[in-house]
C-alpha cells in the first residue's frame, strides 16, 4: 500500500515534467505511426504470399504485433527511462541521494523516471490487440483471456529482470548502456513468432535474451496455442529471474562506494 | 625543393589523413561499435527466416525466389547495406546543438570530405565482424548464387554509386539540423519509407505492381536492391547500364541537393555554446 501511494507519487511527479514539453507529443505519434506502418506494411507483404506463416494466421499476428507494442511501449514509458537515469546516477556518484530515502531502493530507482509520451505505443498495441481479438472472437473464452494476463504479467516481469540485471552491471563497469541496445535490438525480432526461427536463434531469444515470453508467449495464449508447460515455464522464469535480479542487485549495490562519501 | 601538389593529390592527402586519425578515434570505441552493428545483422537475418518460412510454406520458392536465393539476397543485402548506410543525421543533431559544429566550420576545407572518411573508415573497420558473420549465415543458410562475368565486373562500380546516392541525400537531411532540434521524427519517416523501397523488407519482385512502378523513380533501389539484384545474376545487361544511369541522375541531384541546402544551412546557424 504504501509502495503503491509511492509508485503513484512518482508517476505524477513524472507526468508533471512531460507536460512541460507537450510538442513531443506529436514528434512522438509520428515515430509511433511510422513504426506501424512498417510492421504492417511488412505484415501486407508476407501474406500477399501466403495464407498463413509458420501456423500463425493474419488475425493472430496482428495479436502478436499488439503484444509486441504494448509491452515495447511500457518498456519506453518506464522501465528504460528509469534504468538510464540509475546509470547515470552511479556514474556521477548521485544514487547516494536515492539510497538515503527510506524505501527500498530498489523500487524507487525502478520507478523514478517515466516518458509519458512513449504511451502512444502502448495505446497503439491495446488497438492492435482489440482489432485481433475481435477477429479472432470464436477462440477466446475466459479460460484464454487469463491465460492471456498471467503470460503478459510474466512476460513484463520477465523483461523488468533483464533490464535490471543488465543495469546493474554499471556497478563495475562505467559505460553499459550500449548494452540495452543490445535489448532492443533482440526485442525487434520478437515482432515475429519465435517459433519460425532456427533452433539456435530460438534459444537465444527464449533464454539468453527472454524477449520471446514478452511476445509470443502471451500471444500464443490468445490464438488457442498454449499449453500448461509453456504457461508453467513462462511464470517460473519470471520467479526465478526476479530473485535472481534481485538477489544480484544487492549484490551490486555493496559495491557502490558513492561520490561524495 | 618543395612539392607543388595538383588539386586532387591535396584532397588525397586529405582524406589518408582524416581516415587515419577516424580510424584511431573509432578503435577506441571498439565494444560500442561491435554492439550498433548487431542491428545490422539482425535485420535481414530475420527477413531471411520470414521469407524462407514463406518460401517453403509454397512448397520451396515464392515470387520466383528459392529458399535458397533468399539466402543469397539477404547475405548480399546485409553486406551492401553496411557498405551504404550512414548515422549522418544524428551525427549533425550533436555538432549543431552542442556548438562543436563551430570548430568544423573554421577548417579550410567542406566539412562533407570529413564526414565521407569517417564513414569510410568506420566501415572498413567493422569489415573484421561483418565479414565473418556473412560466412557464418551463408553456412547455416546455403545460399545459390550463379552471377554472370559481367555482373560481377560491374557490382564494384554499381556499389561505389550507391555508396554516394545515399550519402548526398542522408547528408541533405542531417542539414534539416540547422533548422530544428527535433529531428526525429523526420529520420524515421524517412527510415520507413527507405525500408520499404529499398528492398529490405522484401525483394521488390514480392511486391504488389504499382510498388516496383513507384521503386523505379525513388531513389532507394538504386541505394540497395539494385546493386544485390545485379551480383545475385536477376538483371539483364540493359537493366543494369539502366540502373547506374538512375544512379548517376540521383546522385547529381543530390549533390545540388546537398550544396543548396548546407548554403542556406550555415547562414542559419548560430553557434550555441561558442
Amino acid at each position: 500500500m504504501h509502495y503503491l501511494r509511492l509508485f503513484l507519487t512518482y508517476l505524477k511527479l513524472g507526468l508533471l515534467a512531460e507536460l512541460e514539453y507537450r510538442a513531443n507529443f506529436w514528434i512522438q505519434l509520428v515515430q509511433t505511426a511510422m513504426e506501424l506502418a512498417l510492421a504492417l506494411g511488412g505484415l501486407a507483404v508476407v501474406f500477399r504470399h501466403t495464407g498463413d506463416l509458420g501456423g500463425w494466421r493474419p488475425a493472430e499476428l496482428l495479436a502478436l504485433l499488439g503484444v509486441y507494442f504494448l509491452i515495447g511501449g511500457l518498456i519506453r514509458t518506464m522501465v528504460r527511462p528509469s534504468m538510464q537515469k540509475f546509470m547515470e546516477d552511479i556514474r556521477k556518484g548521485t544514487l547516494d541521494f536515492t539510497l538515503t530515502k527510506p524505501a527500498d531502493a530498489q523500487v524507487l530507482v525502478s520507478i523514478q523516471r517515466f516518458e509519458l509520451w512513449k504511451i502512444t505505443d502502448v495505446g497503439v498495441g491495446i488497438a492492435l490487440l482489440a482489432i485481433a481479438l475481435g477477429r479472432l472472437s470464436d477462440s477466446v473464452g475466459p479460460l484464454q483471456a487469463a491465460m492471456f494476463g498471467l503470460t503478459l504479467l510474466s512476460g513484463g516481469l520477465i523483461v523488468y529482470s533483464v533490464w535490471l540485471i543488465l543495469a546493474t552491471f554499471s556497478f563495475w563497469f562505467v559505460k553499459v548502456e550500449n548494452i540495452l541496445v543490445i535489448f532492443m535490438t533482440m526485442y525487434e525480432a520478437a515482432r515475429w513468432p519465435v517459433t519460425i526461427y532456427p533452433p539456435w536463434l530460438r534459444w537465444i531469444l527464449t533464454f539468453l535474451i527472454p524477449v520471446a515470453f514478452a511476445t509470443t508467449v502471451p500471444a500464443q495464449a490468445v490464438t488457442g496455442r498454449m499449453d500448461p508447460t509453456t504457461l508453467g515455464i513462462a511464470a517460473g522464469m519470471a520467479g526465478i529471474l526476479l530473485v535472481v535480479s534481485r538477489a544480484f542487485w544487492l549484490y551490486g549495490l555493496r559495491f557502490y562506494s558513492g561520490a561524495s562519501a | 625543393m618543395t612539392a607543388i601538389l595538383t588539386p586532387f593529390q591535396n584532397l588525397c592527402a586529405i582524406y589518408r589523413g582524416f581516415f587515419r586519425t577516424s580510424l584511431a578515434v573509432q578503435f577506441q570505441y571498439r565494444v560500442a561499435m561491435l554492439i550498433w552493428l548487431l542491428g545490422g545483422i539482425m535485420e535481414p537475418l530475420v527477413y531471411l527466416v520470414v521469407w524462407t518460412t514463406v518460401a517453403q510454406q509454397q512448397g520451396g520458392a515464392v515470387g520466383g525466389f528459392t529458399v535458397q536465393e533468399f539466402a543469397a539476397y539477404y547475405i548480399g543485402a546485409m553486406l551492401v547495406n553496411h557498405a551504404v548506410f550512414t548515422w549522418i543525421m544524428w551525427e549533425y543533431d550533436y555538432r549543431i546543438r552542442s556548438g562543436e559544429f563551430s570548430a568544423t566550420l573554421l577548417r579550410p576545407i567542406h566539412p562533407i570530405h570529413r564526414d565521407i572518411a569517417e564513414n569510410l573508415a568506420y566501415k572498413v573497420l567493422t569489415l573484421a565482424v561483418m565479414l565473418p558473420a556473412a560466412l557464418l549465415l551463408a553456412w547455416i543458410f546455403q545460399p545459390r548464387w550463379a552471377p554472370q562475368p559481367w555482373a560481377l565486373a560491374l557490382f564494384p562500380l554499381a556499389l561505389v554509386l550507391a555508396f554516394f546516392t545515399r550519402f548526398f541525400l542522408d547528408w541533405s537531411l542531417a542539414m534539416a539540423a540547422f533548422w530544428t532540434t527535433r529531428i526525429n521524427a523526420i529520420n524515421q519517416a524517412y527510415f520507413v519509407v527507405l525500408i520499404f523501397f529499398a528492398g529490405r523488407v522484401a525483394p521488390l519482385d514480392l511486391f504488389p505492381e504499382a510498388v516496383q512502378r513507384l521503386a523505379l523513380v525513388l531513389p532507394f533501389r538504386w541505394m540497395l536492391a539494385f546493386p544485390v539484384e545485379l551480383i545475385l545474376g536477376r538483371l539483364t545487361l540493359a537493366e543494369a547500364l539502366g540502373g547506374m544511369v538512375a544512379q548517376l541522375i540521383w546522385i547529381g541531384l543530390g549533390l545540388i541537393l546537398a550544396r543548396t541546402i548546407y548554403r542556406a544551412g550555415i547562414r542559419r546557424y548560430a553557434a550555441f555554446g561558442a
